[in-house]
């Protein structure tokens, strides 16, 4: 493996497990900030005042743990485009630095203080502005997302610039923020960031459902509302993900034509295509076994039952025609099953979410055990879809780093290999240890039952003699 | 000088010459900031003498240690925006120093979060070790990459690094790396002589009165030796002596006014300190941004390393809006978490000081 291999690995690494904390904190913050609204305006009536409490102070612990890891693996990332794509830096700095620079400056500032404000503050500002606070960090997690997204739609369908000489230059700051691309992203990430978290409460509360079942107790009513609002929330974000989704197909089948193709690994260029569900076998034209749905890619793609949707070959031959000689193909295995990963996810969580409203409106929630044990479950299947669908997008992309305009065996620093396998092997490693200490975290204080709610200290829920109410950390 | 100045100036256009110091105001912002909570790490096992002194510590910069990194996230954005080819060639180029500072981040920020999920002595003890040294190392490290900045680096004709680690290992940017390891230490602990209470503020205000003559000390040869080399060696840059000669004043100030319990005085003085090595080395710099130790004409400059007009100018509008804007809210968290933070009672049965009645639902405190 060389250099280009390398920081490749260490990329989609570094990347997909920092994506594994970001969409908890976009999603959890929002939870949070309903949770303690819902709180704050039953301020009056003392049992709703109490339920609404104890849930915010129950999920703001994982959500804590989470927040610390998304923002230290985040600095990772912001560094990595000058360590190891040095050249990618000089050529897009001036369009794609932009943003990067935005969101430290609009969003990264307004969660971190607003955070030590909501964490650190409760006794020092009014429950008003601590209530903002929250809204704040919300709100200043969805801009993070919204500039970074723009600098990733910029690599998907790059706008606003002109070449200059070796690099690109931006003329448009107003385009490269409405990208067409960028629209349906946000919207697609945020709306999965959501389902991701109300994933991970729907399990949660499941378990802790579960387990007063299996005591013979009555449900925990902190869990209960927990569980009705995670799927209320969840499958409202899974219809909007599947609709911004689909809208994202279609500009990706003008816009990237070829990530279309190789998603669904369809060689030749048909109306009337069918989607395929899997394959065993051979992607390239003689499979062992196939599912497929007739026309529904044409659907997808194109919005029309007989639409035409272009294949690789084609595609393949244009690009050549207009970029040169070279290989066009992205890695179909990886997109090809990369994709089948994401939707299928998605729909297996649409029926699980659907089907627990149903539960939920006949008032038998909390005494379906298989439900509840899917629900436990399920809650990998979130993870799994928001990696693929990186996964797919970014891969899809190959081999161009900005689409049409740089490829990625251009935008590699010159770094020693030997450098970039340390910094490899210690990413990996490091990250893999704080994947077993959050989860270790995440499943003790997931453990806690609603009432284990000190009024004072959060942090160190144990009663001892050395108890510090007045320490936070 | 000043004729050289002009020329220098005439040649870069405003919005350059704007951004480099935009970008030497972040990293200044940055190093007095998180300077201080550096010092805290640094100070943690020295002035903690059990755990309860060292969670009163780290709930000094509690709610302000993470906004106080952004500055560094904005600063490399910043570079990024302004600069492609300054941030290209600086982070390809000190990719170990860098990736070491990564490192340290990542530890020293998650410890913060997770030293007190769990109650087994190890566990914390492990943590402390994290913020310890991931306090340490960038506080070190930092200084070693802006000395290497101005002192020069093997920059070949692409504007690529050509050297390997072991360049940045010289005497001048030791001297460097140690003199933000000790100002920033010494920093720290004026910050908690400023913070806390009682016995670990006594120990705190020993610690700042033992390291202010070293840190004295250190930025007297650093700077001592960067205007030596600007005026003997570098014929470009310049160095109006003020700049260092305050900085070194405010650093010897800094025993005498903690003796005279000006303590507010004694931080301003670490800050000017700090601010005044940083403001040295940009003032040398320019209007270089990398100096290229094989040949001038390698060096990257504000000019062919800024990333054009249009862009330029997109972010100037920006900063212009925000950054008051930021400084206006980071300034108002600070003067909400002014109070020091008091080690408790040793009794189990004590409650938090908390304003009036916070355990009525009607406040609305939800802890």
């Amino acid at each position: 493996m060389n250099t280009l291999d390398l920081s490749r690995w260490q990329f989609g690494i570094t990347t997909v497990f920092h994506f594994i904390f970001v969409p908890l904190t976009i999603g959890l913050a929002l939870l949070l900030a309903i949770m303690q609204t819902t709180a704050y305006k039953n301020r009056r009536d003392p049992v709703k005042y109490d339920k609404w409490s104890r849930m915010a102070i129950f999920w703001r612990r994982l959500f804590l743990i989470n927040f610390a890891i998304g923002v230290v693996t985040g600095i990772v990332e912001e560094f990595q485009f000058g360590m190891n794509w040095a050249d990618y830096s000089r050529y897009v700095g001036s369009v794609f630095g932009a943003p990067l620079a935005i969101e430290a400056l609009l969003a990264f500032f307004l969660e971190s203080t607003f955070l030590g404000i909501w964490i650190f503050g409760k006794d020092r500002v009014s429950a008003r502005i601590h209530l903002a606070s929250i809204w704040i960090v919300s709100a200043g997690t969805m801009l993070s997302a919204l500039f970074i997204l723009a600098a990733n739609a910029w690599m998907q369908h790059p706008v606003g610039y002109k070449v200059e000489g070796n690099r690109a230059v931006m003329t448009n700051f107003w385009a490269v923020m409405t990208n067409s691309t960028l629209i349906g992203s946000f919207l697609h990430v945020i709306s999965a960031a959501i389902i991701t978290t109300t994933m991970l409460v729907l399990g949660v509360s499941a378990w802790h459902l579960l387990r007063s079942q299996k005591a013979g107790d009555k449900p925990h009513p902190v869990f209960v509302t927990s569980a009705e609002l995670a799927m209320i929330i969840g499958s409202m974000a899974i219809v909007a993900t599947m609709f911004f989704g689909d809208n994202q197909a279609r500009i990706m089948e003008q816009q990237q034509p070829m990530k279309m193709a190789a998603a669904e690994a369809i060689y030749n260029t048909q109306s009337g295509a069918s989607f395929s569900l899997l394959t065993i076998g051979d992607l390239s034209g003689n499979p062992i076994f196939q599912i497929r749905l007739p026309h529904m890619l044409s659907v997808l793609a194109d919005n029309n039952w007989n639409g035409s949707v272009q294949g690789i070959n084609q595609i393949q031959a244009a690009e050549v025609a207009k970029y040169g000689p070279g290989n066009y193909e992205p890695d179909l295995w990886v997109t090809y099953w990369s994709f089948r990963i994401m939707v299928g996810c998605g729909i297996v969580m649409f029926a699980l979410m659907a089907f627990g409203l149903w539960l939920m409106r006949r008032r038998r929630l909390a005494r379906c055990t298989w439900f509840l044990r899917l629900s436990v479950f399920a809650v990998i299947l979130p993870f799994l879809a928001n990696s693929a669908g990186w996964v797919f997008t970014e891969m899809g992309r190959q081999p161009w780093i900005v689409f049409g305009l740089l490829k990625t065996s251009k935008a590699v620093s010159h770094v020693g290999t030997g450098y970039v396998v340390v910094t490899l092997v210690g990413f990996t490693a490091i990250y893999s240890l704080l994947a077993i200490i959050d989860f270790g975290l995440m499943a003790k204080f997931a453990r806690f039952d609603g009432d284990d709610v000190d009024e004072h200290d959060h942090h160190e829920p144990e009663p001892g003699a050395d108890r510090v109410p007045a320490l936070v950390y | 000088m000043l004729i050289s100045v002009a020329s220098a100036t005439a040649a870069y256009s405003g919005l350059e010459i704007f951004w480099f110091i935009v970008i030497a105001i972040l990293w200044s912002m940055y190093f007095v900031l998180e300077g201080f909570d550096f010092g805290v790490g640094m100070l943690l096992p020295i002035l903690g003498r059990d755990d309860l002194d060292r969670r009163v510590l780290i709930n000094t910069i509690g709610p302000v240690w993470d906004g106080n990194e952004v500055w560094l996230i904005t600063a490399g954005g910043a570079t990024f925006a302004a600069f492609p080819n300054w941030y290209a060639t600086l982070f390809s180029g000190f990719y170990l120093p860098l990736f070491l500072i990564l490192v340290a981040l990542i530890f020293r920020g998650v410890a913060f979060e997770f030293r007190a999920k769990r109650a087994f002595p190890a566990w914390q003890a492990a943590w402390d070790k994290a913020i310890f040294w991931g306090s340490l190392i960038p506080s070190l490290l930092w200084g070693v990459a802006f000395a290497n900045m101005l002192r020069g680096v093997p920059i070949g004709a692409n504007e690529s690094y050509l050297g390997s680690f072991f360049n940045l290992l010289n005497p001048y940017a030791l001297v460097g790396g140690i003199t933000t390891l000790l100002l920033f230490a010494l920093h720290g602990a004026v910050f908690l002589s400023l913070k806390t209470t009682d016995e670990l503020h006594e120990r705190a205000s020993r610690a700042a009165k033992v390291l202010a003559p070293l840190a004295t000390m250190a930025l007297l040869a650093f700077l001592a030796w960067t205007y030596v080399n600007a005026h003997h060696i570098h014929d470009t840059g310049l160095v109006p002596p003020f700049v260092p000669v305050l900085a070194i004043a405010a650093i010897a100030a800094v025993g005498w006014l903690l003796r005279e319990k000006m303590e507010g005085w004694a931080f301003v003085a670490t800050a000017m300190a700090i601010v005044g090595m940083v403001a040295t080395i940009f003032l040398n710099l320019f209007p270089r941004v990398m100096v290229s130790s094989i040949s001038k004409s390698y060096d990257l400059t504000i000019g062919n390393a800024a990333s054009g007009p249009y862009t330029l100018r997109v972010m100037t509008i920006v900063a212009l809006i925000f950054t008051p804007l930021v400084l206006l809210y980071q300034g108002w968290s600070y003067w909400v978490f002014r109070a020091r933070v008091r080690r408790p009672p040793e009794s189990g049965a004590t409650t938090a000081p908390s304003s009036g009645n916070s355990n009525s639902p009607v406040e609305g405190s939800i802890h």
